[in-house]
């Protein structure tokens, strides 16, 4: 059904002023979206589409945009907040591709009732996958509305211009018509038959440039809505019981003492049992006085013998990549190097531990969540409560950091199930305790390495084991000809890790990039090369080489054979479509065995760069974060028993261990396709540490995290 | 046993009855609705529950609510007057100097304070003072920044 443009003239005649666009604070707007929208619209109108056709991006630009009277854009996305930046990023594009003022674009994120579906916000997918969808999305719409324009103005296409969502005459720019009066906020029905293409870089105005975070007066005033923070009449907490493990079931529980407690309401479904009341500390003393017994946990492993458990656990064996001959690798090269390589168990830490708040009506529910995949909480509970889908909203407010940790989100079905039986809205927040005891961990991995070098310096054999991780930046990168990858893991049967693992910041790249990065430069050191030029001396990838060498020339680096004692170290690495290397000089105490980094450099070739400097911080944050991984880090556990259960015992970076200084080189290539910019450079921080503790004092270590004491065994070892 | 607890929050004379023995931090985010003071680890070592209390950067996780009786107490809500931005938090927006923004409040309290019994701090005063506060998002060379910078505008506006 086309628009009726006769009906919109007539209703010309009744408006006074069709042409304005309100100008708006930009950071007000932003702000008022991501909370809560609510929309006057009903969603399956604002949709339009059969729900099962929503399990994908949907392809109706009416799905990420209403424009209203008054100019404003609303945005409605499924992608969340958790600090990587969208709500800048994405409002950006769409100004560009639609020609709007940044101001007048309102984000609504992450609600599953009025935004268009997305499968998750993850592996740095917003700009280089989902960023495509949105921009298409709005190239439509811009060219359908240059068309309502043309009937309406009664002026040719090729003669018309806009600017600030207003379409005007080029030769006459009285006559105008504005976007908002065109549209009335209600969903066009019309389409073009050719989908016009998106705007290129040379035709932007706010992508490439750098803008502040959107939603920073939010968060500095304490307005920002975190889950934790959204409050309903009659709510409750709710306290879960735990398991002393991942690794044993429950026998029986006792909870008559907790039920004497004034005001405290016990809910029991299955193996979930909860202590509800009004106010957290209640519910929380009332559940220490649960008695449980269970299953005794038999699991005879903990974090210093997992590496042994792991390379002799069950596993198939899966080619991951090959070329050339092993064999024959082994008979060019003069040289054999050998390593292996461990890292224990991390856990992701966001500050704001997982939280949900469920609310039902009748048979429908609606839950405000800290979760990276709204519509991967709605199908679940769906599937779990055997419920239409229409009838489970998820909404999804600021997230306090994710880092993979809330693709995974237990806290909302408990929510959600205890909501159902205490028939009020129920809220279930973490405790730290919790939050370390519920994650689902980084992997704990072993690498083994087997490589052969020439006397001249040339890689020629390269034989890869990882050990239950993925393979995830276990890639050669370097020009071998006799290269094999080998993942070995337990796809099928009782699972390997005695606790639950997941995705953790470009999942499995960091151990894999420690083992290659380290075991490089132990080459490089061998034969006697500096390890940058033995890297750029055995790559023949021509991005990664502008990479190292755009590396090189910021940190002004000149070449020694290692250990130089100078502490300068290196690696680098491809993640999500991006091409990234880091160079960081640390001092290390021999004495002590303390690191501390004194410089950073992060170079990188990621595309097309939307906001310089939002991904200036994202490697900011890559090296701060990497640095916990790499020197403190480590999940303490027995059986399916964690024992880190808070950050006294789990050390997260501090304020005087970040370097002096972070430079970040985006390599300009705003002419190619966007890449990932919230994962890639913290791939490099265990390789680019180790090779400078190395570098620093010679002592070489093989296992993250590099504390002090393995730093001082090593140093030992070389007889410092 | 409820007790009646006054106190003066954000500028405000204000009283509640109530167990004297709960958390400050749980009873200033349910009670008052200043959800702004977060909620990281409970146990005083993150720092994201930092409010003032008589200009003093304290952990509201580790008070009980009847510690603050007849003593001033400020959180992130009370920190801005008439819509005007504190210096610091101005200096936070300007900086970048937050990700998922969940440890700012935390991290301005702290610094206000910090700034507050130290108004010209060094690069290293300020790292000392800010060392227990977490982020995992890994912010702090920008609110090293944003503190300094703060610094320098409190003073100038003195
Ligand atoms: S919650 Fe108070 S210091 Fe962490
Ligand atoms: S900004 Fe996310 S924890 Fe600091």
């Amino acid at each position: 059904m086309k628009r009726n443009i006769k009906e919109q003239r007539r209703r010309l005649a009744t408006t006074k002023n069709p042409f304005e666009v309100k100008r708006r604070d930009f950071f007000k707007l932003l702000g008022g979206g991501v909370v809560v929208y609510m929309s006057t619209h009903n969603p399956s109108e604002l949709m339009a589409l059969p729900l099962a056709q929503r399990r994908e991006v949907p392809k109706d630009y009416n799905a990420f945009l209403t424009i209203k009277e008054d100019g404003e854009v609303i945005c409605h996305v499924g992608k969340i907040e958790m600090g990587q930046g969208p709500i800048t990023s994405l409002p950006q594009q769409v100004a560009d591709e639609l020609d709007v003022p940044i101001e007048s674009i309102t984000m609504v994120m992450g609600d599953t009732g009025i935004c268009s579906y997305d499968a998750g916000t993850w592996g740095s997918l917003t700009t280089r996958e989902y960023s495509h969808y949105l921009r298409d999305a709005c190239a439509e719409a811009r060219a359908v509305l240059i068309e309502m324009a043309s009937e309406y103005l009664d002026i040719s296409n090729e003669n018309l211009k806009i600017k600030d969502g207003v379409v005007f005459d080029s030769s006459n720019p009285d006559k105008k018509v504005s976007y908002g009066w065109l549209t009335k906020g209600e969903r066009l029905e019309r389409y073009m038959d050719e989908k016009p293409s998106v705007k290129d870089h040379t035709q932007f105005n706010y992508v490439g440039q750098s803008m502040l975070h959107a939603d920073a007066r939010l968060k500095v005033t304490g307005e920002a809505v975190y889950t934790a923070d959204v409050k309903m009449p009659g709510q409750v907490y709710a306290k879960v019981l735990r398991p002393p493990s991942h690794l044993v079931q429950l026998i029986s529980v006792d909870y008559s003492e907790a039920e004497k407690i004034e005001g405290i309401q016990v809910v029991r479904d299955g193996d979930l049992v909860a202590v509800l009341h009004e106010l957290p500390e209640v519910a929380e003393r009332a559940l220490a006085t649960v008695k449980a017994e269970y299953t005794a946990d038999e699991k005879q492993v903990d974090d210093k013998s997992v590496f042994e458990y792991l390379l002799n656990a069950p596993a198939k064996s899966r080619e991951v990549e090959s070329l050339g001959n092993l064999e024959e690798g082994e008979n060019q090269a003069e040289l054999i190097i050998e390593s292996e390589f461990h890292d224990g168990y991390k856990a992701h830490a966001p500050i704001e531990p997982h939280a949900a708040l469920a609310q039902w009506n009748g048979d429908k529910v609606i839950v405000w969540g800290s979760c990276q995949s709204p519509f991967g909480a709605q199908d679940q509970i769906a599937r779990e409560l055997e419920m239409e889908l229409e009838n489970v909203r998820i909404i999804t407010p600021f997230l306090g950091g994710g880092f993979g940790g809330k693709i995974y989100h237990p806290q909302v079905i408990e929510a959600v199930r205890i909501a159902r039986i205490a028939q009020k809205p129920v809220m279930v927040t973490y405790t730290r305790e919790e939050e370390f005891y519920m994650d689902f961990f980084r992997n704990a991995t072993v690498v083994k390495i087997k490589s052969g070098v020439t006397k001249e310096g040339k890689i020629v054999l390269w034989d890869f084991h990882q050990y239950h991780a993925g393979p995830r930046g276990s890639d050669t990168i370097y020009n071998v000809p006799h290269a094999k990858i080998t993942q070995y893991s337990n796809q099928s049967g009782s699972p390997v890790h005695p606790l639950p693992v997941g995705a953790w910041r470009a999942p499995h790249a960091n151990s894999n990039t420690f083992a290659r990065e380290s075991h490089v430069d132990i080459m490089a050191a061998k034969i006697g090369v500096d390890p940058v030029q033995f890297r750029l001396d055995n790559l023949s990838d021509q991005k990664m080489i502008h990479v190292v060498e755009a590396l090189r020339d910021k940190f002004d680096y000149t070449p020694a054979q290692g250990p130089s004692g100078r502490g300068i170290g290196m690696a680098l690495g491809t993640d999500a479509g991006t091409w990234v290397a880091v160079m960081i000089e640390v001092k290390v105490d021999n004495k002590t065995g303390e690191v501390q980094p004194i410089r950073a450099v992060v170079s990188q070739d990621m595309g097309m760069c939307v906001n310089p400097q939002g991904t200036i911080i994202q490697a900011e944050g890559c090296v701060t974060m990497g640095m916990g991984y790499a020197l403190s880090e480590d999940i303490e556990f027995k059986g399916g028993d964690v024992i880190s259960r808070n950050f006294d015992t789990y050390q997260l970076p501090l304020f005087s261990w970040v370097p002096e200084v972070i430079d970040t080189v985006i390599l300009d290539r705003q002419d190619q396709p966007p890449q990932g910019a919230g994962e890639p450079a913290i791939i490099c921080m265990g390789g680019a540490i180790a090779n400078a503790i190395f570098d620093a004092c010679g002592a070489r270590v093989y296992q993250m995290p590099m504390t002090p004491k393995r730093v001082l065994e090593g140093i030992k070892k070389v007889g410092k | 046993m409820d007790k009646l607890i006054q106190f003066n929050l954000n500028g405000k004379e204000t009283e509640i009855t109530i167990d004297p023995t709960l958390t400050l931090m749980w009873v200033l985010r349910d009670q008052f609705g200043l959800t702004g003071t977060k909620y990281g680890c409970g146990i005083g070592v993150c720092g994201a529950c930092t409010i003032l209390l008589d200009n003093e950067a304290i952990r509201s996780c580790m008070l009980q609510v009847s510690d603050v009786a007849n003593r001033k107490i400020v959180t992130i809500e009370g920190l801005s007057s008439n819509g005007e931005l504190h210096p610091v938090q101005k200096a936070f927006m300007e900086k970048d100097a937050l990700q998922c923004g969940y440890c700012t409040p935390g991290m301005i309290m702290n610094a206000t304070g910090l700034l507050l019994s130290n108004p010209e701090p060094t690069r290293e005063e300020i790292i000392y003072g800010m060392e227990d506060n977490l982020c995992r998002c890994g912010a702090h060379i920008r609110i090293i920044e944003a503190i300094q910078a703060a610094g320098l505008e409190m003073k100038k506006a003195k």
